[in-house]
């Protein structure tokens, strides 16, 4: 005889936890992580590891002194180690990327509620910190030598953005100066191929972003597709695109509020970039302002519950 | 006497118009990033605060509740005027460093809330002592916070080089952000230090 089971939602279930996703990311930055060590020597691995290394241990910390359940075990703060450390020059002192995981994980993460409460991407608001407390070690940016592993000299060259003179082949590849997660635009494709993928993120938020920045570029260029490309690979947009931008608990959760946000973060950074030049930093500014818009936009958008009238007559 | 002490020490901590009330933050935040500047503000809201008190206090059966308001900014904004002329005098650096701040004790709320609170209900002795009270504590607590900003955010304490040479200074500290850091941090260490009485 077959016994009839009563039981509540939900009734289907998915293996998905917010382990195995955190687990994907990281899985999905680490050929961004083998191209910085490629360009810049083993140092890139040095800090990612401290980076990685303060954050889980900055977590455990919190949680054991204000006697909450530790978290650490999600991955979370892993992620936001290695995403803090692409986001920060190799030749970048090793007391940098703990600074700024403490930043990441305590000021604005943790303080606010643990994962999921941070109001801005974490990661990306400890590079600001960094980027306006230290300019001229966050500006100065090692040359890239493929293969040389054991390190190479610091030189405080401008970014592609600034210095034209790099071209397509040489912005898609990473042969050139910046942070670490920044140059390498195929090792960064590849991992947000994974992600998109295992549906770890949607298109929309990418796709408005750098959609809704190459028209503007088109536009205020008088359709130089050229320069536009190159502006696409220069600074921070891809990896801020497809891994900041991305992030759950500070973008909208409906299609139509994904599709507002990545368009505004575009808009921003367009205008950051076409009014006051060169910094790779804008793309940081243009994701952490939509990150603080994205509650409105998410008021904005909320789906109506089946049989919801308007309440206006 | 007994009650002018607890009076007194009101202010400094179980009620610190800076910590506990949040009160006159933007003083705190806008010229918090040197230590003279805090201590500079501070002492010179204190001798506003402290006589604003005495008069208000004395003129409290006179002053029609009416136009208490107008009344209150009179008195003040006398003191206050005393002050920004001394400090032009005698102390010409912390007024160029200060600057637009010296004028704007006349609208900061510390004061305008002991006159409103306090003087203009109780008797002068003890608005004497409400004013040094609330007057220190603000001033202990704003030299403490520009402390922190420019002791991690230049290396200097007073004016002093205070960090060893290698220290590169977190600029953002002395930046108007991390005026809203360092005070936020410290009303946690605060609240953390001297918990709330019920």
């Amino acid at each position: 005889m077959q016994k009839l089971i009563i039981s509540s939602s939900p009734h289907l279930r998915d293996k998905t936890t917010t382990r195995s996703i955190m687990q994907d990311v990281c899985i999905a930055l680490l050929p961004s992580v083998i191209a910085g060590i490629l360009f810049f020597g083993y140092r890139t691995a040095l800090i990612v590891v401290v980076a990685v290394a303060a954050a889980v241990l900055s977590e455990l910390l919190y949680c054991k002194a204000t006697h909450q359940k530790n978290t650490t075990g999600d991955f979370s703060a892993v992620v936001t180690g290695m995403l803090l450390a692409m986001n920060l020059p190799a030749s970048a002192p090793l007391w940098m990327p703990v600074v700024g995981s403490i930043i990441a994980i305590v000021l604005v993460k943790m303080i606010f509620g643990g994962i999921g409460q941070n109001f801005v991407n974490p990661a990306l608001l400890a590079r600001a910190m960094l980027a306006l407390s230290w300019a001229t070690i966050m500006t100065k940016f090692p040359a890239p030598a493929f293969g040389k592993l054991a390190g190479v000299d610091a030189v405080a060259s401008a970014t592609p953005l600034a210095d034209g003179s790099y071209s397509i082949g040489q912005l898609f590849l990473g042969n050139i100066p910046g942070v670490i997660g920044e140059t390498c635009k195929l090792a960064l494709l590849l991992g947000a191929a994974y992600l998109l993928w295992k549906q770890v993120i949607s298109w929309h938020i990418p796709a408005a972003f750098i959609g809704v920045f190459a028209v503007c570029y088109l536009i205020g260029t008088g359709f130089d597709v050229g320069f536009t490309v190159k502006q696409i690979l220069s600074g921070g947009l891809i990896l801020g695109a497809f891994f900041m931008a991305t992030d759950y608990s500070t973008s909208p959760t409906t299609d139509l509020g994904k599709l507002i946000f990545g368009a505004g973060c575009g808009l921003l950074l367009f205008i950051f970039r076409f009014a006051r030049g060169s910094q790779s930093e804008w793309c940081s500014f243009a994701i952490l302002l939509m990150n603080v818009v994205s509650p409105l936009i998410e008021r904005v958008t909320m789906p109506k519950s089946f049989g919801e009238v308007s309440k206006h007559e | 006497m007994k009650d002018l002490v607890r009076i007194f020490k009101n202010g400094l901590l179980d009620e610190n118009p800076t910590f506990r009330m949040v009160l006159g933050t933007c003083p705190t935040l806008a010229i918090t990033t040197a230590a003279s500047n805090g201590i500079g503000m501070g002492l010179a809201a204190t001798f506003v605060l402290v006589f604003s008190n005495l008069v208000i206090s004395l003129l409290r059966k006179m002053i029609p509740d009416e136009i208490r308001i107008p009344a209150f900014i009179v008195v003040i904004a006398t003191f206050v005027t005393i002050v920004q002329l001394v400090i032009k005098a005698y102390l010409p650096a912390l007024d160029e460093s200060l600057g637009l701040f010296i004028p704007l004790i006349v609208v900061n709320c510390i004061i305008f809330a002991r006159a409103e609170s306090f003087a203009f209900k109780n008797p002068p002795l003890p608005s004497i002592a409400d004013g040094l009270g609330m007057g220190l504590g603000f001033t202990w607590a704003i030299t403490f916070i520009s402390s922190v900003r420019e002791i991690f955010g230049a290396g200097t304490w007073f004016g002093m080089q205070v960090m060893p040479e290698s220290y590169v200074p977190m600029g953002i500290l002395v930046r108007p952000a991390g005026g809203f850091i360092v005070f936020g941090l410290a009303i946690v260490l605060m609240n953390a230090v001297m918990p709330k009485k019920a």
